[in-house]
């Protein structure tokens, strides 16, 4: 018999004997909802706001919390000049980016050469660059985050291979709560899922040495979301 | 009402102050009290360390003397959770599980029954100190008790109760004092240096085992923080 | 006694003389219980969310064969290879022979302490592979060659200074003692290997039954630079880590990063589906699932202790468990530490070798009370304790509860037993705390309470 069918086999035997209802000891727990729990999860994950405002507002906050650099423009143009304003601040001289309709007007605005992933890419020359600028599927209000995957952000390495990780968005791109993006994601992609789904909440970070935040673990130190 | 009062082994042998007090309070309220002799344990040593037959051999004899009570009340959290949450686990499958499951309802931690039975908050007790309350962790997490003592202590006159910076076990644990006596101590230490941190006179709980763990650790270090039993608090004048 | 007792003992006792290191670590833990309350205080039900966590796992374990199997059919038509292991050993040969027939020499892995539980490092070493962990914490442990301290925060018993002087040592570079200086030795040291490695290694978090897809959580970056950069990737994962739904990770994220750590959600929580995909321009050409039980179906079979399969690795019961702050992770001498491994280990490693574990404890439950999938922990120590007691019941521990049964239920005994305890309690004192003392447990540290002449059932006979 092959181990796949050895392990499934003690499962079947093992799940012979009904295990008790999840509650602490045995007390009567009502259960929560009947098929799938997660589908109730918005009326128990932290309050979001009713309106749109509410909800940039929220994710403005959550991403201040996190450390993130949350740019809302009111244009296209107002978007470009805070490009520019960050390439001068931060003196780059390369990025490495993807094609896209936002990713082409920043490559293009910028002026600056661009190493693009989409055809393949060298990785230590990606190391190399200042920012990896990138596009994504959605913003999520609830936790201050964004939601990249391999096909709308330029593959797995670009969001977290250079120093500094510029997401670009539009502001309809926001959504709610974390349930809204999950669905978000299913009607965009399902059966066929790119292969790699990131939430990237905030710019990485580490508290190994004595619990002190700190910056810059392995991937991005700076997060920056652009939002027109 | 006719209120059949367990006294605990150590509060029987050790601390006879607080059983005391608990029935001078109950009769002082009206009800008639009753102290079934024979019941000296309710088990929880064999059945804490996994001996079910042998933890039988003791609760069984209770549970039948507690049959016909009215309500049990009993003078310890962690003997109340034996009672009424363990109980009807120890003796699933037996002669006596349906007894045990009467008998678990009618029983009640001594804190519980004044405020959630008998609806009685204030006793008109007196005693201006400052004070903290140490929550026995099976009152606490077993039978949900935490508002209750509280509520009896903010009616005490001239009481001020503190508390403290963290919810913690004092690391009692029945035999688990003696068979890990270096990880006990430990914890009844961070126990006693969270209370000193309230600048308390006296550590007040509804438990006695606990308080005997932290009064022997406090004793031992020759701190002057004290100790006493919840019903001996509410029973001054 | 077995050597893992006596071994605990001793390690218990020496750690819990460290009075600075019990400092260091309740001041650490005190800081995380601020941050997890300030995060479940933002949660409108956190309550609510715990049981639904807590039946989506039920679900999930109790039908496991079927979400296997709908995991393994979705990984497999996208082209990852699946493995089955159902011991360690099993698992160490399968990922040794991927690195054979890959040629691989240098492996690059992120945290996972499923390959802590089948010692993977050092049986990939004594092949002659190069094994790096890029977890900051993990790769500090690695450099001092001890296992992690806890599950979720590896270094936590470290100060700065030993972590300076541990990086001057193993790298020859430590700028200053600061954090910030440290990671950025380490964030310089691992960029390269990560380019360089030829297999990527990661753990996971979450396997998804319905897409077929491994979700791993972190903050640093390091598993997303593993998935992404190295030729073949290798996962392993318990067969307990299955949520049916894609869906229910919008509850499971911001739950394990709350219970965690005490964070609103983690910095990465990345789900992959495949080795890379035609049209995609990056991440590995080869993907290997390995799945493994290791006596996880010992833990299934026992049906009132299935819940401890719900376990997500948190950690939330290590942070809480006073045993754990005051003798720390090294001392359980097991891969899961505090609370959770000490329920489980018993099942993974046998029950008389480690019920030591489910006895060290003052049964206090502040574990049950923060676990986010409600496992019923502290009540699974005293299971195990009667589990223990009933194959193989000590003898004279056994003896001593017939007697007191015998004295308890007998008044009579039981009053001579009380009347003899106060009259020999002058002699007590001479020996007290010492050797021949027979309460010596107790009073090396502590005082026994005077035993007054009247007992409250002395006080009660006589006003009647």
């Amino acid at each position: 018999m092959s181990e796949r069918e050895n392990i499934l086999g003690r499962i079947r035997e093992a799940l012979q004997t009904r295990a008790p209802f999840p509650g602490s000891h045995g007390e009567t727990v009502a259960p929560v909802s009947a098929g799938s729990p997660a589908s109730h999860a918005r009326e128990w994950l932290p309050s979001v706001g009713a309106s749109i405002e509410e909800q940039f507002d929220l994710f403005a906050r959550n991403a201040a919390d996190l450390k993130a650099d949350f740019q809302l423009f009111a244009s296209r143009e107002e978007l470009k000049t805070g490009l520019l304003k960050l390439r001068d601040a931060e003196k780059w001289t390369r990025v490495a980016s993807h094609g896209g309709t936002l990713t082409d007007f920043a490559c293009q605005a910028l002026g600056l050469p661009a190493m693009l992933t989409d055809r393949g890419y060298d990785v230590q020359e990606m190391e190399k660059c200042d920012a990896g600028i990138s596009e994504c599927d959605a913003l999520i209000a609830q936790t201050g985050g964004v939601a990249v995957t391999s096909r709308s952000a330029g593959g797995r390495a670009l969001s977290v291979l250079p120093p500094h990780h510029v997401v670009l968005a539009r502001r309809e791109q926001l959504v709610a709560d974390l349930p809204a993006a999950f669905e978000l994601l299913r009607q965009k992609y399902a059966p066929d899922y790119p292969s790699m789904i990131s939430f990237i909440t905030g710019p990485s970070r580490t508290g190994d040495i004595e619990r002190i935040l700190v910056l810059g673990a392995h991937g991005p130190k700076k997060l920056t979301i652009m939002v027109f | 009402m006719t209120v059949t009062l367990f006294i605990p082994c150590f509060v029987d042998a050790l601390y006879p102050r607080a059983g005391i007090s608990m029935v001078e309070i109950l009769e002082r309220l009206g009800h008639q009290v009753v102290c079934p002799e024979e019941i000296a344990c309710c088990g929880q040593p064999p059945f804490n360390s996994g001996y079910h037959p042998e933890a039988r051999t003791i609760a069984a004899p209770v549970l039948e003397k507690l049959a016909d009570a009215e309500a049990v009340v009993i003078g310890s959290g962690s003997c109340g959770a034996m009672v009424k949450k363990f109980y009807p686990e120890l003796f699933a499958g037996t002669r006596h599980a349906d007894l045990a499951k009467q008998v678990a309802s009618r029983t009640w931690e001594f804190s519980d029954f004044l405020v959630n039975k008998l609806g009685v908050t204030d006793l008109g007790a007196k005693f201006p100190h400052k004070v903290t309350f140490h929550d026995g962790c099976h009152g606490l997490r077993e039978l949900g008790i935490q508002k209750q003592p509280r509520v009896l202590l903010a009616n005490v006159n001239g009481l001020e109760l503190v508390e403290m910076p963290e919810v913690s076990c004092c690391g009692f644990g029945g035999t688990f004092a003696a068979k890990f006596p270096m990880i006990s101590s430990a914890m009844g230490e961070v126990k006693c240096a969270a209370a000193a941190e309230t600048g308390a006179e006296y550590i007040v709980s509804s438990d006695s085992s606990c308080l005997m763990h932290i009064q022997g650790l406090l004793s031992r270090q020759g701190k002057p923080t004290k100790t006493i039993s919840l019903a001996e608090v509410l029973n001054t004048r | 006694m077995s050597t893992s007792v006596s071994e605990f003992k001793t390690r218990a006792a020496e750690k819990t003389g460290d009075l600075r290191l019990r400092q260091f670590i309740r001041t650490a833990l005190r800081g995380y219980e601020t941050a997890r309350d300030r995060r479940k205080g933002a949660f409108q039900s956190w309550e609510s969310a715990r049981q639904a966590a807590a039946e989506t796992k039920w679900e999930a374990v109790n039908h496991l064969d079927t979400h296997l199997e709908s995991l393994v059919a979705r990984l497999e038509a996208r082209g990852t290879k699946v493995h089955w292991a159902s011991t360690g050993e099993q698992a160490r040969e399968i990922i040794a022979q991927i690195l054979r027939d890959k040629k691989a020499r240098s492996i690059i892995k992120s945290k996972a302490m499923t390959s802590e539980e089948i010692h993977l490092n050092h049986a990939l070493e004594k092949e002659g592979f190069t094994v790096v962990e890029s977890d900051l914490g993990e790769f500090i442990v690695q450099l001092r060659h001890e296992a992690p301290y806890h599950i979720v925060f590896p270094s936590m018993h470290l100060t700065r200074d030993e972590i300076r002087d541990l990086f001057q040592k193993e790298l020859g570079d430590a700028p200053s003692n600061t954090p910030e200086d440290l990671t950025m030795v380490a964030r310089r040291v691992m960029r390269q290997k990560y380019i360089a490695a030829d297999v990527g290694f990661t753990g996971a978090n979450f396997a998804i039954a319905e897409t077929g897809m491994i979700s791993i959580t972190e903050n640093e970056g390091n598993a997303r630079l593993t998935a992404a950069l190295p030729k073949t990737m290798v996962t392993l994962l318990g067969i307990e880590k299955v949520l049916p739904r894609f869906a229910d990770l919008a509850l499971f994220l911001p739950m394990l990063a709350t219970a965690g750590a005490g964070q609103p959600m983690t910095c990465y929580n990345t789900m992959y589906s495949g080795p890379r995909q035609a049209g995609e321009c990056d991440g590995p050409e080869e993907w290997h699932v390995v799945l493994l039980d290791n006596r996880r179906t010992e833990l299934l079979a026992d049906a009132e202790q299935r819940d401890a399969l719900h376990c997500i690795r948190c950690g939330a019961c290590l942070n809480v468990c006073p045993i754990f702050r005051n003798v720390g992770g090294h001392t359980y001498g097991t891969t899961y530490s505090g609370p959770v491994g000490s329920v489980i280990t018993p099942h993974l490693r046998g029950l008389q070798e480690w019920k030591h574990l489910s006895n060290a404890s003052s049964l206090c439950g502040a574990c049950t009370e923060a676990c986010p999938v409600k496992i019923d922990l502290h009540h699974h120590l005293l299971q195990n304790r009667r589990n223990a007691s009933a194959a193989e019941p000590a003898f004279f521990e056994r003896l001593a509860y017939q007697i007191f049964g015998i004295l308890a239920n007998e008044p009579k005994f039981w009053w001579l037993a009380k009347k003899l305890g106060w009259l020999t309690q002058p002699l007590h004192g001479a020996v007290k705390g010492s050797a021949i003392d027979p309460a010596k447990a107790w009073t090396k540290t502590r005082d026994l309470p005077p035993m007054p002449m009247e007992t409250f059932k002395d006080w009660w006979r006589n006003r009647k």
